[in-house]
């Protein structure tokens, strides 16, 4: 089991990680889930022993701060592979079971190549592979000697948004068909729910909650965060009392909570109206709430400056701050 | 087409200078061995690489070559890392002091390891003067700031991610020097080493003062047959050799500089502060500062000593002939030295910025692309050409109408030009070809004419690179001794030929002003190089 206590990292005096508190059970997949430039990364690094951070860093109980990354019996996948570019595909796989002098190390490759879908990729040089190929290496050649804790830093970011879907499914399947203790840093909120069990927001350094992925989900810290999940406003006060039907500081709203329905609780204005695949998407202006996001069903299309009801979908709807976290602010 | 014949017009500049003072007195001095009375009689070749003097000598030249190359690899790398990536304190200034012995003239370097190495000497007692360990030593002295640099420039552009992946894949800290920093590195210690071996195998001023009679080089033993034996058929039979020869181990370097996937990231990483585990890196480079330190200081002190009481007389001495052993005074031949040298800089300035936009140009068309490497090719030839060969060159075929420059001020200069040349085009063209071309395409698309496209993306990247370039060929120009022995009049005599006079007459007086003019024009190097250093250009020094 992985546990940080108050770890801070610093470049220069600037602080780039700040008192971080977390905790991954072994089996687990934990993606820190932040905007570019939060120290997620710093924080992944200082977890490798990559950069020298304050606080306590253990695994079991052990404090690794005098472990060389080479012992620390991690993995890490980098944002863009990082193969070793001299080296083949086998060669780059087999790289960590070679440095053990492991026995059987070409069965264990072609299983590893088998277990990322990259059969008969044994010989090519990473030059020669697609991006997603070159991640699939990448994670094979992290899984090969079985690290204790994987470390994956952004793994999908640098593909295509088709790939990145694909390859999140899988590495999802991969990892738990291995039964890897993982963490994860990305920024893409979908990336952290398909791929990962739980989650740590962060942002400005700190780490502003964490908790499994509904919790963390139904009940977002702050407003934030609640806009870094993919809610799309955050009403507060009395609009938030309106929508909710009882009284709470603040909602998170999701642009399909309010839905075209003529025995809807709420009137108001269309004021625009953009037709997607699967839906028609509206902006309304609601009395005692302004312009809200809202959803109609392709068919039912309201002509602009129209008058309209909309129903509320509470299920797609999230009180800020409501439920305890460990570490809200 | 019209891009291709463009190209050609820009390239002709270039080309004409290189045919003229380069090609055609390489081929007189070929054609001087091969055709010894006007009739083709390869049989005198065969007759003197038969001889033993001269197997002795290709293979003293090869074998000491190696060695010195080995030492200054070993002795450079350590240091390379520790100055390149760790955050050392007064690093920049070791590193400017470390490149001073390469462009010290070889005379004074030879001179520094007589001093050092010599009865008298601190070392003295060690007997290593006039033994091939002292012209090794010599060697690696001048060298090793090549490996330094070359290496250095490479290891501080190297992205340190794939050796963090490696360590967080459970690779020591040796492990991942064996597997992945040295593999990413090879193409520059590969490339380094070549030069290095090229540099030691044509060197002549160390072999020269160090050597004695007793052990010659190729390169000296060609000096040595021109002017004392007047064996011309014998100097151009090995000049060939050595053309050959070094032919050859630049296409075996080029080889075996390529790597599977050549697209190394480059990703220019902070220095990182010092750690305890650090050590023995550090300390090697503190020893290698002490070997490079060592001959110097013994220099200077040499040279302050009169008899037995500290004096600056050997300075004073500087403003006569040396009772008569020159023609002109010390000074006198420094003024000369600085008048060659800035001549020579423009020069090699001037053609070598040419010759660095021709080759880092884009190419469109694989013909213009094959042009283009040809031409890169080309001009890199003055580096595998010794310049003992190039001034006999000079001497036997600019000597008759329409070309008799046997008098003219410009031909020492011209020929040191062509020694620089080479050193100018590796610190330029790096630069200009790190320019990503989508920045002139962004200016054009702007608006911006050529000229103007030019001024904004090419000039602001390249000045600093141009600057370290000039001060770089200035110094070269001011040492060059191998050309210009052979050139230069004895009025018109640089300080490396003065110094060389200087050792060779009998009398202490000659040998404390030899030693005298050495710190001068040692000292006067050392500033320019400092100066230049200022600049922080990367390429300075690397090849």
């Amino acid at each position: 089991m992985l546990s940080l206590t108050d770890v801070s990292v610093a470049y220069d005096g600037v602080p780039a990680v700040r008192d971080v508190t977390l905790d991954l059970p072994d089996g687990e997949v934990l993606a820190v889930l932040g905007p570019s430039g939060c120290g997620k990364s710093t924080l992944l690094r200082a977890v490798a022993g990559l950069e020298p951070a304050a606080g306590t860093i253990a695994w079991d109980g052990t404090d690794l701060a005098r472990t060389p990354t080479h012992k620390r019996g991690f993995a890490l996948m980098f944002q863009d592979g990082q193969l070793f570019g001299h080296l083949t595909v086998a060669r780059n796989v087999g790289y960590a079971l070679r440095l053990r002098r492991a026995p059987d190390t070409a069965r264990r490759v072609a299983e590893l190549l088998a277990l990322v879908g990259l059969e008969g990729y044994a010989e090519r040089l990473p030059a020669t592979l697609s991006g997603g190929e070159r991640q699939r290496v990448a994670l094979a050649r992290a899984l090969a000697v079985q690290p204790r804790l994987l470390l994956l830093d952004e793994p999908l970011s640098a593909l295509d948004a088709g790939l990145r879907e694909r390859l999140a499914v899988d590495l999802r399947h991969i990892l738990r068909e291995a039964g890897t203790t993982a963490l994860m840093v990305t920024h893409d909120h979908e990336e952290a729910f398909t791929v990962a069990d739980r989650l740590a927001v962060m942002r400005a350094g700190r780490v502003v909650q964490q908790g499994a992925i509904d919790e963390v989900w139904r009940a977002p810290a702050d407003r934030g965060t609640a806009l870094f999940l993919g809610y799309a406003r955050v009403l507060e006060g009395a609009a938030a009392e309106l929508v909710l039907g009882r009284p709470a500081p603040a909602v998170a709203v999701r642009r399909s909570a309010l839905v075209l329905d003529e025995a809807g609780r709420l009137a108001g204005t269309v004021r625009a109206a953009r037709a997607t695949p699967t839906q028609v998407r509206l902006v309304v202006d609601v009395a005692g709430l302004g312009e809200v996001d809202a959803v109609a069903p392709l068919d039912r299309r309201p002509a602009l400056g129209a008058p309209v009801r909309l129903g509320v979908d509470a299920s797609r709807l999230a009180v800020v701050g409501a439920a305890p976290s460990d570490s809200a602010v | 087409m019209r891009r291709t014949l463009a190209l050609l017009g820009l390239a002709l500049g270039p080309v004409l200078v290189l045919g003229v003072f380069f090609v055609l007195p390489v081929a007189g001095m070929v054609a001087r061995g091969f055709w010894p009375d006007g009739a083709f009689d390869p049989g005198g070749v065969l007759e003197v690489l038969a001889r033993p003097r001269t197997g002795r000598v290709v293979w003293f030249t090869l074998w000491s070559s190696a060695v010195a190359t080995v030492v200054s690899v070993l002795l450079g790398l350590p240091a390379a890392y520790a100055l390149h990536r760790l955050d050392l304190p007064l690093r920049r200034v070791v590193r400017a002091a470390l490149l001073v012995p390469f462009v010290l003239p070889t005379v004074v370097v030879g001179v520094a390891f007589r001093e050092l190495l010599g009865e008298a000497g601190p070392l003295g007692g060690l007997g290593l003067d006039g033994t091939p360990v002292a012209i090794v030593a010599g060697l690696a002295f001048f060298n090793v700031a090549v490996v330094v640099r070359s290496v250095g420039a490479a290891w501080e552009g190297l992205d340190p991610r794939p050796a963090e992946a490696a360590a967080a894949l459970g690779a020591s800290p040796a492990q991942v020097l064996r597997t992945v920093t040295l593999p990413a590195l090879r193409p520059a210690i590969v490339s380094a080493a070549s030069v290095v071996f090229l540099f030691c195998a044509t060197s002549f001023g160390v072999v020269l003062t160090l050597g004695g009679l007793r052990y010659a080089s190729v390169e000296t033993e060609i000096y040595l047959l021109t002017t004392n034996l007047l064996d011309l058929q014998a100097a151009a039979a090995l000049s060939v050799v050595q053309l050959v020869a070094i032919t050859a181990l630049l296409a075996l370097a080029a080889r075996l500089r390529t790597v599977p996937d050549p697209a190394v990231a480059r990703r220019t990483s902070r220095p990182r502060a010092v750690r305890r585990s650090d050590w023995p890196q550090v300390t090697a480079t503190l020893l290698l500062l002490v070997l490079v330190a060592a001959p110097l200081v013994t220099l200077v002190v040499g040279s302050l000593r009169v008899g037995d009481a500290w004096s600056l007389g050997n300075y004073r001495a500087l403003q006569t002939t040396g009772e008569g052993a020159l023609l002109v005074p010390v000074t006198e031949a420094l003024v000369t030295s600085l008048r060659t040298a800035v001549d020579a800089t423009w020069m090699a300035l001037l053609l070598g910025l040419v010759v660095a936009v021709v080759v880092t140009r884009r190419s469109r068309t694989p013909g213009e692309r094959r042009v283009r490497s040809v031409l890169d090719g080309f001009f890199m030839l003055p580096l595998g050409v010794s310049a003992v060969t190039l001034g006999f060159g000079f001497l036997i075929t600019l000597d008759r109408p329409p070309l008799d420059l046997r008098d003219s001020a410009l031909l020492v200069p011209v020929a040191q030009a062509l020694v620089a040349l080479p050193l100018v085009v590796r610190t330029i063209v790096p630069v200009l070809a790190g320019i990503d071309d989508r920045q002139r395409q962004a200016a054009a698309s702007l608006g911006a004419g050529g000229l103007r496209t030019l001024a904004t993306v090419d000039l602001p990247v390249v000045w600093r690179p141009l600057l370290a370039a000039a001060g770089f060929a200035f110094a070269a120009s001011l040492g060059e001794f191998g050309a210009t022995a052979f050139l230069a009049r004895e009025d018109r005599a640089t300080v490396p030929v003065v110094i060389f006079r200087l050792i060779g007459s009998p009398g202490a007086m000659g040998y404390g002003m030899a030693l005298a003019a050495s710190v001068v024009l040692a000292t006067t190097t050392a500033v320019v190089m400092l100066a230049v250093e200022r600049l922080r250009v990367p390429s300075l020094g690397a090849f």
